[in-house]
């Protein structure tokens, strides 16, 4: 049976890339492990900034190409000033931003050509949990619901794999549908 | 006592490698920590059925002759057909006896056994890929009022305390069985999903698996998956062999009052943790169910098989309401651990291990010389984990295992029976 030569899809994504990095750590688990780290800084009231500059992975640390910052508040219906996004917030844009980068991911992989992809999160949560009103409300999210809009050169089945998949092996899909660990100390 | 090879485990697995080195005329023994088909005979509840139809089940020279062949093979059916092959052609077999270790030598193998030692030139490991049930570490932090037993221990709903709800973890064809049976008997049954396999007992007027027979599924070969490692961890399908050929998939067990929740993670005090992610892993299994019927489809298209079959009704999707992420142990009696098993290979040389404990080998053939394993999920072929697969692997490892003795000058010293 003769190869055909597929149509080359170009999402952006380094795909080659991808496949040699999963070989090479098959290979050596040890440099699979990575710490993602952020520095927060009380600016005043609600407000305060998180600045991002390195990570270590590969056996080495690594900066960022510069410091990236994210400024978090509370909005104007709190009393507050909303000099910044809230924190729930900025989880519902990981969420979808970590989606994404995985549909863009998937697809390119399976050969599937975008050409827009959208994902709106709406995250439902009652206050009586944070503001101690209620002890059966949790804090968090009662649920998170995520739709895509996806237009690609791919049947309705193929998308909706593409966007199953890339659930299956999403880091914050993962960290906020299952416990994970945190660890608080005071210096 | 010297031969040439040394089988361990006289399952379908062992028994069929003896069937091919006894009609190639290799000295061979069987050795057996229990009786033949041991696992089958003592870890097997009441009601199992095979998952596979009878017409399936065939060993090396026996092939399924009996009145049913589209009827499911209970556990002690399955034991009496393995006891009349062992019947057929006698294997030189060894029972009672444990191998407490199998290291190669610079000539061979040397197998420590709690009977006699044995030097021989090649080993199989036919001991299977369920010798060990995976149960979560966080298991021991379960209240000691719950009743915890494991897959393999459940014989019948009148031996599960009355009190409290039953927690089924694990949703592979075990999981929803029991979680099925149980709910049926009268219990309250929730049981914990995580990955599953989705498929309906029969579509178009045809039993699932000879469908996938028929499409080559079945035989799909090790070296030709994309993400071998992958096939290897599947779960096992969510069907039931029955009479009634009723489906135990996710919308039968609501339908039936068993309340899901998502994969069991950890414990916080007397509260499970559950994953929220349920509603992804559904949709994954859905969608996978969907493109193998459509595979099937196509299939009865090509050969223009269509008038010859049923219509092409699809299962409906998966409709998840209220799951919960938490449930509250002091409402459960009973946690049943349906979460898979693996194999153990404590008494076999190290060397023949990866870092994580499992042999190392390629479709079977093990990167130690001389070492062979059977009888583990996608070894060969799909179906190798099937009664009917197994048989297939055993021919293949025999031939290349007659070949390897062959190969390093060993001389077969029997006539061949």
């Amino acid at each position: 049976m003769t190869q055909t030569e597929a149509p080359t899809v170009d999402n952006g994504v380094n795909i080659e890339a991808l496949r040699g990095a999963r070989q090479a750590l098959t290979d050596a688990p040890e440099a699979a492990q990575f710490q993602w780290r952020a520095r927060c800084e009380w600016v005043n009231g609600t407000h305060s900034r998180s600045t991002i500059t390195d990570f270590s992975g590969l056996g080495d640390q690594h900066s960022h190409r510069k410091a990236y910052t994210i400024e978090a508040d509370h909005p104007e219906v709190f009393a507050s000033e909303d000099n910044g996004v809230t924190p729930p917030e900025i989880v519902l844009g990981a969420l979808a931003s970590c989606l994404t980068a995985g549909v863009a991911t998937v697809a390119t992989n399976r050969g599937i050509q975008l050409r827009s992809v959208t994902a709106n999160v709406q995250g439902e949560m009652d206050l009586q949990g944070i503001l101690g009103i209620d002890a059966d409300v949790r804090n968090g999210f009662d649920r998170i619901d995520v739709q895509f809009d996806i237009d690609a050169d791919a049947s309705p089945a193929d998308i909706e794999a593409i966007v199953a998949q890339s659930q299956k092996r999403s880091a914050v899909f993962d960290i906020v549908t299952n416990p994970t660990t945190v660890q608080v100390t005071v210096a | 006592m010297h031969t040439s090879v040394v089988i361990v485990g006289a399952g379908p697995g062992g028994l069929a490698m003896s069937h091919h080195l006894t009609g190639a005329g290799v000295d061979h023994v069987v050795l057996e920590r229990g009786e033949v088909a041991h696992s089958w005979r003592t870890e097997r509840w009441d009601s199992l059925r095979l998952l596979t139809p009878n017409w399936m089940t065939a060993l090396p020279g026996a092939r399924y002759e009996g009145d049913d062949p589209d009827g499911y093979m209970t556990a002690r059916e399955t034991v009496k057909a393995l006891e009349a092959y062992r019947f057929s052609f006698d294997p030189p077999l060894y029972t009672g006896i444990e191998v407490e270790a199998a290291c190669r030598t610079s000539d061979g193998f040397e197998v420590r056994t709690t009977g006699e030692t044995w030097h021989c030139d090649a080993v199989v490991a036919a001991t299977g890929g369920s010798s060990e049930p995976r149960v979560p570490a966080f298991a021991s932090g379960l209240p000691q009022a719950v009743q915890q037993l494991i897959s393999l221990s459940y014989r019948r709903p009148a031996q599960i305390d009355d009190r409290g709800r039953v927690l089924v973890v694990g949703a592979s064809a075990s999981g929803v069985q029991i979680a099925d049976e149980l709910q049926r008997a009268g219990r309250d049954v929730t049981i914990a999903v995580g990955e599953h396999i989705r498929l309906p007992r029969s579509y178009r007027g045809c039993d699932i698996y000879r469908w996938l027979d028929r499409i080559g599924q079945l035989e799909e070969r090790w070296n030709d998956v994309e993400d071998l490692q992958r096939a290897r961890r599947h779960a096992s399908v969510q069907v039931v062999g029955s009479d009634d050929g009723r489906e135990v998939d996710l919308p039968s067990l609501q339908a039936l009052g068993v309340q899901l929740v998502g994969r069991l993670m950890a414990l916080s005090g007397t509260t499970a943790l559950c994953s929220g992610g349920l509603g992804s892993l559904v949709a994954n299994a859905d969608l996978k169910e969907f493109r193998l019927l459509h595979r099937i489809d196509e299939w009865v298209d090509d050969h223009d098989m269509a008038a010859l079959v049923g219509p092409a009704v699809k299962p409906d999707p998966t409709f998840l309401t209220q799951v919960p992420t938490e449930l509250d142990l002091a409402r459960f009696g009973t946690v049943i651990w349906a979460t898979g098993f693996r194999p153990t290979y404590d008494w076999l040389d190290p060397r023949a291990l990866d870092r994580r404990g499992r042999v190392d080998h390629d479709g079977g053939v093990a990167t130690m010389q001389g070492l062979y394993v059977l009888g583990l999920p996608f070894l060969r072929r799909r179906r190798s984990n099937l009664l009917a697969g197994l048989g297939l692997d055993a021919s293949e490892l025999g031939q290349h295992l007659v070949e390897y003795l062959g190969a390093v000058g060993r001389v077969c010293t029997s006539t061949p029976g």
